[in-house]
């Protein structure tokens, strides 16, 4: 197991096309790391390199301390599980978990032992004399797990390995490769676009647009503090709301105006903070789960009034869509034994404890 | 269209029932009406002159008597087509081989080459296949000759002594070969070239991350998943080679003394050219139990890894 540790790393293909613009890295030992982002952002491409498979255009990679940019993969000690599975058509399931053992010339009765322990932990020991064509999705991807187990790697990394997967079974693979994850510990470098699966699974997620890194943190930190627009438009589900606002001083404290002319009150302690902003456009970055019913207590809260468009009752809470002005789909989730129609005016409640304040021109959160 | 068939039976069962509309209505029967066009051509093409060329084989000379098994007879006493056997067996296998690795490796450098720059080098190198083979053949009698030709210049030129290409029985034999070779390889080629493309790339990623070579990658990955294609094209080839006759005919026509000689082409002589059209039937049936002993082989392999893959 081993720490692995990207610097500078750039890949240019053909044409001048960047699709990795320069990351560094650092993924510590036993980590679970995962790689998100919108499709053609460079997370694969991130990944083979890593893996040997892509050519590296300049920068460093280093796999337990030892530089890696010019050692095949074959001897850079990693697993890797495609998103296809890539399971050899010809070999039967035990055949395609021993086969990297016996290419390493393995003595026959430790492979054995492997491969019918990876078998146990994947609960996969009766397939094992099948070939890959009279398995189901879901059991091809325990076998390209049990291939990528009994090597006993310094690294882990899967490239999508649940998009082939109905939603279903999605979920529950989600959750083994965690629990082999906690059992094995191998440092993992996980590839996805699902912001759930990053969520559920990583101890840091990677946010990664168009070639660069945009923010690197634990789940719990991307969803509270993200750093950027793109971060916090992209983490969460539904997506945060975005309006258009303005930051003025107020008798008190700062309030933020809205384009038809309702105040929304800026919690006190942020007052220092967003100061410098005030009487400029700003974006107010409000999750779904903060746009509410009327509630009572303690914080900052703020009514806004709106006309649904469309109603989603989702069971243990009702999204509704609607726009204000200029900011078209927004989202808010309400208790579900409210009643809302589409086009009666709503009350909504804005918990301010929870804003985020961006500055339009840098996309950055304040 | 559940409820369109039940009301076309109905509309059926309503007018008079004659024993025709029964015919026509039965599953069977449709089948039958309509495989036979093909059955018709099979009759015609294949099964009627191969009966045909048994019934031939077993007249006398003149084919006014049924003389039994005497041809074969005959022929299995003669030592001129043992050698034939044995030349027709020599050249099919070698040639084949040759064939097959040339069109392996030829299709792994093709495989190499980015796709641009692949057409035009895989236009190229078909271009032996596509010229008619009595024409090329014959560009390749000329190249031959002894005194006054190119190969033999090019060795001289290279101080190897002048070889009598056509003159001499073992020299000859590789003539034809190489001619054979030289016309076919490229079927392999593109074969194997269509086979590579199919294998998918991330298998060999795969093998690469675990732990695999180049050559261990041709071993485990390329070739397993090529062996159908391979099959089938040794079988193809084979059958095709075993019963060639152009390269024999214009290049050496089968001398010198009969030496060079395969069956189809020792079946034109002793039955047109000598006249006898029995005993030139029955060279030439020989070819078929060989080749019907390989196909079974090949092509029960070939169902059995399409049973376990894909
Ligand atoms: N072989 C290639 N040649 C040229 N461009 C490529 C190649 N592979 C990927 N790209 C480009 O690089 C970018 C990143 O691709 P990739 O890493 O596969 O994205 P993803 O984040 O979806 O995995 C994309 O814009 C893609 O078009
Ligand atoms: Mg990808």
């Amino acid at each position: 197991m081993a720490e692995v540790s990207l610097r500078k790393i750039v890949k240019a293909y053909e044409g001048d096309v960047q699709a990795v613009k320069g990351i560094d890295l650092e993924i510590a030992d036993h980590e679970f790391c995962v790689l998100v982002g919108p499709s053609g952002c460079g997370k694969s491409t991130t990944l083979r390199m890593i893996a040997g498979l892509e050519e590296i255009t300049s920068g460093e990679i280093s796999i337990g301390g030892t530089v890696v940019n010019d050692i095949p993969p074959r001897d850079r000690d990693i697993a890797m599980v495609f998103q296809n599975y890539a399971l050899y058509p010809h070999m039967s399931v035990y055949d395609n978990m021993a086969f990297g053992l016996l290419l390493r010339k393995f003595p026959k009765a430790e492979i054995d032992r492997r491969v019918k322990e990876a078998a146990r932990i994947l609960d996969i020991t009766v397939l094992l004399d099948r070939k890959p064509k009279a398995l189901s999705g879901g059991q091809r991807q325990r076998v390209a797990m049990g291939r990528a187990i009994v090597r006993d790697p310094k690294v882990f990394l899967f490239d999508e390995p649940l998009s082939n997967l109905d939603a279903k079974l999605r979920v529950q693979m989600r959750t083994e490769i965690k629990k082999v994850h906690q059992t094995v510990k191998t440092t993992t470098v996980y590839v996805t676009h699902d912001q759930v699966e990053a969520m559920t699974l990583a101890d840091r997620v990677v946010v990664m647009n168009h070639g660069i890194i945009e923010q690197v943190g634990p789940p719990q930190e991307l969803y509270h503090r993200p750093a950027t627009r793109f971060v916090a438009g992209f983490i969460g589900s539904p997506a945060m709301n975005f309006i258009p606002a303005r930051l003025e001083n107020g008798a008190a404290a700062l309030n933020l105006v809205l384009a038809d002319g309702s105040v929304l009150p800026v919690p006190e302690d942020r007052t220092a903070r967003y100061k410098p902003h005030a009487g400029r456009a700003v974006l107010l970055g409000l999750r779904p789960e903060h746009l509410t019913e009327p509630r009572e207590g303690r914080g900052t809260y703020a009514d806004i009034a709106i006309q649904p468009e469309v109603i989603e009752p989702m069971g243990m809470e009702t999204l509704v869509h609607f726009h204000m002005g200029e900011a078209r789909d927004l989202c808010a989730r309400i208790d579900p034994t409210l009643s809302a129609s589409p086009g009666a005016p709503l009350r909504l409640t804005a918990d301010m404890a929870h804003m985020h304040l961006l500055d339009p021109e840098s996309g950055r959160v304040v | 269209m559940a409820a369109d068939g039940s009301l076309a039976g109905v509309a059926l069962r309503r007018g008079a029932p004659n024993s025709l509309q029964r015919f026509a209505r039965r599953r069977s029967s449709i089948a039958l009406l309509m495989t036979t066009p093909l059955l018709v051509i099979i009759i015609g093409l294949v099964a009627y002159p191969a009966f045909y060329a048994i019934y031939l084989s077993m007249l006398n000379r003149r084919m006014t008597e049924f003389v039994g098994t005497l041809n074969y007879e005959i022929l299995l006493e003669s030592e001129t087509f043992w050698m034939v056997a044995f030349q027709s067996c020599f050249f099919a296998i070698t040639a084949v081989l040759l064939k097959a690795l040339i069109g392996f490796w030829l299709a792994h450098m093709l495989h190499d080459i980015p796709d641009k720059g692949q057409r035009k080098w895989r236009g190229m190198l078909l271009v032996p296949w596509v010229i008619p083979p009595a024409l090329s053949t014959l560009g390749w009698w000329w190249m031959f000759d002894p005194s006054y030709s190119s190969i033999n210049w090019l060795l001289a030129v290279i101080s190897v002594p002048e070889v009598p290409w056509l003159g001499h029985h073992w020299w000859a034999r590789i003539a034809i070969i190489m001619v054979n070779v030289w016309i076919g390889a490229p079927f392999f080629m593109i074969m194997y070239l269509a086979a590579l493309k199919s294998v998918p790339e991330q298998l060999y990623e795969a093998a690469a991350i675990d732990g695999a070579t180049g050559f261990q990658r041709l071993r485990y990955v390329t070739l397993p998943m090529m062996a159908n294609i391979i099959s089938i094209t040794v079988l193809f080839s084979l059958i095709v080679t075993f019963a060639n006759y152009d390269i024999v005919r214009v290049l050496t026509n089968g001398g010198p003394r009969d030496l060079t000689h395969v069956f189809a082409s020792y079946a034109f002589q002793v039955g047109i050219l000598s006249g006898n059209i029995p005993r030139g039937a029955a060279v030439s049936l020989f070819m078929l139990p060989l080749l019907a002993l390989c196909a079974f082989f090949v092509l029960r392999g070939v169902v059995r890894r399409n049973k376990e893959q894909m």
